[in-house]
């Protein structure tokens, strides 16, 4: 045993954040949606942690419109880790009358997930939500702290963010606050591709070539599904796709796609021309799409 | 893959945001999707040009005011290795905003329009990298299309800044220059035919080649993080200590001592998940066992025996302040060392520093948002320590606001 770790740069800085959350929280939880940045989160708390078990439970808000294929996914990986998985559906914040289900071609629970998971932070009482959002993925979300704090009423204050020097994370809050963490803040598209294939990680079905009935709208291709609003003239066609991103059916478009193996997905990406969230139809809402939501608390 | 982190500093239309715009374009790192909206936005604008700070300025009040007011992570990559650039704000008012992009930083770019020069802002742009020692610094001299690519614009501001760092006491840093024009392209990722009398590399060849700093020079420090205890019949009296290495690498059987306690001890197992490794180099985020069954805890520091840091009651550092509320004299904050958070009293405030190198400092009784001011800190209990200048994590450390949690300051140790 004569070997020397030579650290992975970005996977160092994420085990140390997800080290710091532990130290500096009581009652941390990691958001996960079943997508490929919260599968990668999982995998990096179990090396912050080994040999002990991941510190902490994992929330899923549930829309009820997610792809059946990840949350068949989500339930092994949860068998199969010993991990404590909490549910919360958006389901129950509408018949309680709490959010109003949007309606017509755009309609979509995305924005009303965000009521469950404030919902979900009061009645657990937890100080840190580990997300697994990127900064590169959009820009609102470029500006964003690895440690960012929200107020109770789940709030960023985008324009008076904690200075955040060095690795000198501070998660001091007030009781009633909470800290949004995202410990992959630093890594691109193409990085969490790579881990996942350097570290042979499983992921849902969804993100492979696969044939699925869908239609196209404003260029995008949309899943045909009970959930998703379609007109009577468009077009229902079976088409071989896969899924760049995990959101839920109403707001996730699929590309085109051949790709069958990781390695194949990294080979498309590299060549794609489109960003990951061009496929997200969330965000072509307006050009602040995403500030809006994440000032109103949405993670 | 290595990845670089680089970050910008320039005057409020220098063109920062051009520049990592047309680093990004030029290295094909822009997809349609996002240049189609930039395009879109610019024709809305009414400008006859791509507005590429459409791209970084990610927030609302940014993109009306069309002004840089926090730091945007900015990720482009290209063969050789992976860059992370802070656009960090140029404006005064937003100095906390730029220390904070600097600090993680292991290359800095200081725009400078050609027509303007150096100029005060430049001062304190650099100060600022001094001050946090970020050892490659790129000057680069834009717009230099708006003087008709003139060699003699830009030797002389060559000139004057090489007057400026000769004032700078940090002397291992290394300086480039390139004549550049972003909104072009010149110099940027591709070597400008428009000027034949710079024989330097482009913005992006000398990223390419920059090999970046690590402090393997100086001392091991590892501040212990957290403590793993599995509650598990396989790992019954397993201890764990989990924390990042910082300084130089740490080895199976290195006889260390545990800080503040000043218990000795032998390192016997380097893990990283599940294996084991004889050897760990700095910023690897590890889990560490001792020989000895010892009390260690969140905040102490494990340093090797023969290298073990100067402790003290009493702190003098430089200090830039970044909260609205001003730093002055007889008031407490907690000051964050690593993981180790004690109280601190501020005793005195021996001046504020002027960022223009005169060394002038002014007598001042309290500190106020983005001043750097030489400051005297007593402490509640004493605390082991680097300067800033031989180990930046020991030697760097922030002051928290007790009412209102926020990071009110950050220190560099002396």
């Amino acid at each position: 045993m004569s070997t020397i770790l030579k650290p992975n740069a970005l996977e160092s800085e994420s085990i140390y954040i997800f080290r710091e959350v532990v130290a500096q929280f009581e009652n941390p939880v990691l958001l996960f949606s079943g997508g490929k940045d919260s599968i990668t989160l999982v995998r990096l708390a179990q090396k912050a942690f080994y040999p002990a078990p991941i510190p902490f439970p994992l929330l899923h808000v549930d829309t009820g419109h997610n792809f059946p294929e990840t949350i068949a996914f989500r339930d092994k990986l949860v068998e199969e880790l010993g991990l404590n998985l909490i549910v919360r559906h958006v389901q129950d914040a509408i018949d309680e009358g709490k959010v109003t289900e949007e309606t017509g071609k755009y309609s979509s629970r995305n924005i009303l997930q965000t009521t469950t998971l404030l919902d979900a932070i009061e009645e657990f009482k937890f100080d840190a939500c580990i997300g697994g959002a990127r900064r590169d993925e959009e820009k609102a979300r470029a500006k964003e702290r690895i440690f960012s704090v929200r107020d109770d009423f789940g709030q960023w204050d985008e324009k008076n963010q904690r200075p955040e020097l060095f690795d000198l994370l501070n998660g001091k809050i007030e009781h009633g606050q909470n800290v949004r963490v995202f410990p992959i803040s630093n890594w691109t598209e193409l990085d969490v591709w790579n881990y996942i294939h350097t570290e042979n990680i499983e992921i849902p079905s969804i993100y492979f070539s696969h044939p699925r009935k869908t239609f196209v709208r404003d260029g995008l291709i949309w899943s045909a599904s009970e959930h998703v609003y379609k007109e009577e003239d468009e077009q229902v066609l079976e088409r071989i796709v896969r899924f760049r991103t995990v959101g839920d059916m109403t707001c996730t478009a699929a590309v085109e796609s051949e790709a069958e193996t990781i390695l194949q997905i990294v080979e498309e990406i590299k060549l794609s021309t489109i960003s990951e969230r061009g496929a997200r139809i969330d965000d072509k809402r307006s050009e602040a799409a995403m500030e809006k939501r994440k000032q109103q608390g949405y993670f | 893959m290595d990845v670089l982190k680089i970050a910008t500093a320039g005057s409020v239309d220098d063109g920062k945001s051009t520049l990592i715009g047309r680093l990004l374009y030029d290295t094909q790192s822009l997809t349609d999707d996002k240049l189609e909206a930039i395009e879109r936005n610019s024709k809305r604008k009414g400008f006859d040009y791509l507005d590429f700070s459409l791209a970084t300025d990610g927030l609302v009040a940014e993109r009306e005011q069309g002004i840089t007011i926090d730091v945007a992570h900015i990720y482009f990559s290209t063969r050789r290795r992976s860059y992370i650039i802070a656009d960090t704000p140029g404006h005064v008012e937003y100095t906390r905003n730029m220390v904070t992009g600097a600090s993680t930083a292991q290359a800095s770019i200081i725009l400078i329009d050609a027509r303007k020069g150096v100029i005060e802002q430049t001062y304190r742009h650099f100060f600022i990298n001094n001050l946090l020692r970020v050892k490659h610094i790129i000057v680069a001299v834009n717009k230099m299309d708006l003087v008709d690519y003139d060699q003699s614009v830009f030797d002389k501001i060559k000139a004057d800044f090489e007057a400026l760092n000769a004032k700078s006491s940090y002397v291992e840093q290394e300086i480039t220059f390139v004549p550049i024009s972003a909104l072009k392209g010149d110099n940027v990722a591709k070597h400008s035919t428009e000027m034949p009398w710079y024989n330097g590399e482009s913005i992006l060849a000398h990223l390419e080649h920059l090999k970046p700093e690590v402090q393997q020079d100086s001392a091991m420090r590892f501040p212990v993080q957290t403590v793993i205890r599995p509650k598990k019949d396989e790992f019954h009296d397993y201890r764990g200590y989990a924390g990042k290495i910082y300084g130089n690498s740490l080895k199976v059987g290195d006889a260390i001592t545990v800080l503040p306690s000043l218990t000795q001890s032998k390192i016997k197992s380097i893990q990283f998940f599940d294996k084991e490794y004889s050897e760990a180099v700095a910023g690897s985020s590890v889990t560490i066992s001792l020989e000895d069954d010892i009390n260690v805890a969140r905040g102490d520091m494990f340093v090797k025996s023969d290298e073990v840091p100067q402790q003290s009651k009493e702190l003098l550092a430089s200090i830039c302040w970044m909260d609205g509320k001003a730093l002055v004299p007889g008031s407490k904050y907690e000051i964050q060392h690593n993981s180790n958070r004690i109280l601190a009293k501020i005793d005195s405030i021996q001046g504020v520093v002027a960022t223009d190198f005169s060394g002038d400092k002014t007598d001042a009784g309290k500190l106020t948002i983005n001043e750097i001011g030489q400051v005297r800190l007593k402490l509640s209990k004493p605390l082991f320590h680097d300067s800033y200048e031989k180990n930046k994590a020991a030697g760097s450390f922030i002051l928290i606001d007790t009412q209102s949690n926020t990071t009110a300051g950050v220190g560099f140790i002396n």
